[in-house]
């Protein structure tokens, strides 16, 4: 009869868990910031929070939310230490200053990434929570700490932004006919409406 | 001044629905990358540090 190795957790410990969740949450921090050296410094800061308050995780919830929501604190908390000092290694800002795409109807990856990057911190967290990891609205609201309406609503407004961003007006195949500014004006009246 | 109605609702869903590949895309992209040994190592760093003390 073998022990198990004693400088392993047990193996109900949720920590063990964590290895699992690098991906993700790295991708998130990614995507968050644009910044890889920012964002892995986010990732061990969170792993280290996540260790050694392990307490406060409840066991059968979700603990990809829970590291989420420990890693978006720990972007608010960077962003505010560090306010606009913000490197800018992959030239994100420079490659905003893009031409309008002529014809294309897909959205040019490159395009998106610039238009993406400017948004504001709580329109591309919301994105990336609800568009692109496939968490529930409600999911994200509880990370984020705001209502589900909230949620809705800033998506909507974040999506609207992005494609105010990328220059829409000129996807004829997508608003087919109706040209951008119009549409615009038509969505602006009918948010001023309700 | 009802024209609000007329607000193409379909075409809307479309774009959203491109919108989110996008930005799955973007998150897929950051995903794939391979996870820096530095981590690996800190969760190790952190199993020991609990067990020798």
């Amino acid at each position: 009869m073998t022990t198990a190795p004693d400088n392993l957790p047990p193996p109900d410990d949720p920590r063990e868990a964590l290895t699992h969740h690098l991906p993700a949450l790295r991708a998130f921090a990614i995507s968050l910031t644009g910044n890889v050296a920012l964002a892995d410094d986010m990732v061990q800061d969170t792993i280290v929070k996540a260790w050694t308050h392990i307490d406060s995780f409840q066991t059968g919830t979700n603990m990809r939310a829970w590291l989420f929501t420990i890693l978006r604190n720990t972007f608010y908390s960077h962003r505010r230490k560090r306010k606009r000092e913000l490197p800018d290694p992959e030239g994100i800002h420079a490659a905003s200053l893009y031409e309008k795409p002529e014809h294309d109807s897909k959205l040019a990856m490159t395009d998106f990434r610039a238009a993406f990057a400017k948004l504001s911190d709580e329109h591309r967290e919301v994105l990336l929570l609800v568009g692109a990891s496939g968490f529930s609205v409600q999911e994200a609201a509880e990370m984020i700490g705001v209502p589900p309406g909230t949620v809705k609503s800033r998506a909507s407004r974040a999506r609207s932004r992005l494609c105010a961003l990328l220059g829409m007006k000129d996807g004829e195949h997508m608003l087919d006919g109706v040209d951008g500014s119009t549409a615009a004006v038509m969505s602006r009246s009918g948010t001023q409406a309700a | 001044m009802t024209q609000d109605d007329q607000r193409p609702e379909r075409k809307g869903l479309g774009l959203k629905r491109q919108i989110d590949e996008n930005l799955k895309r973007v998150y897929q992209d950051a995903l794939e990358e391979d996870v820096p040994d530095r981590f690996k190592e800190l969760l190790e760093r952190l199993r020991a540090k609990e067990t020798g003390k």
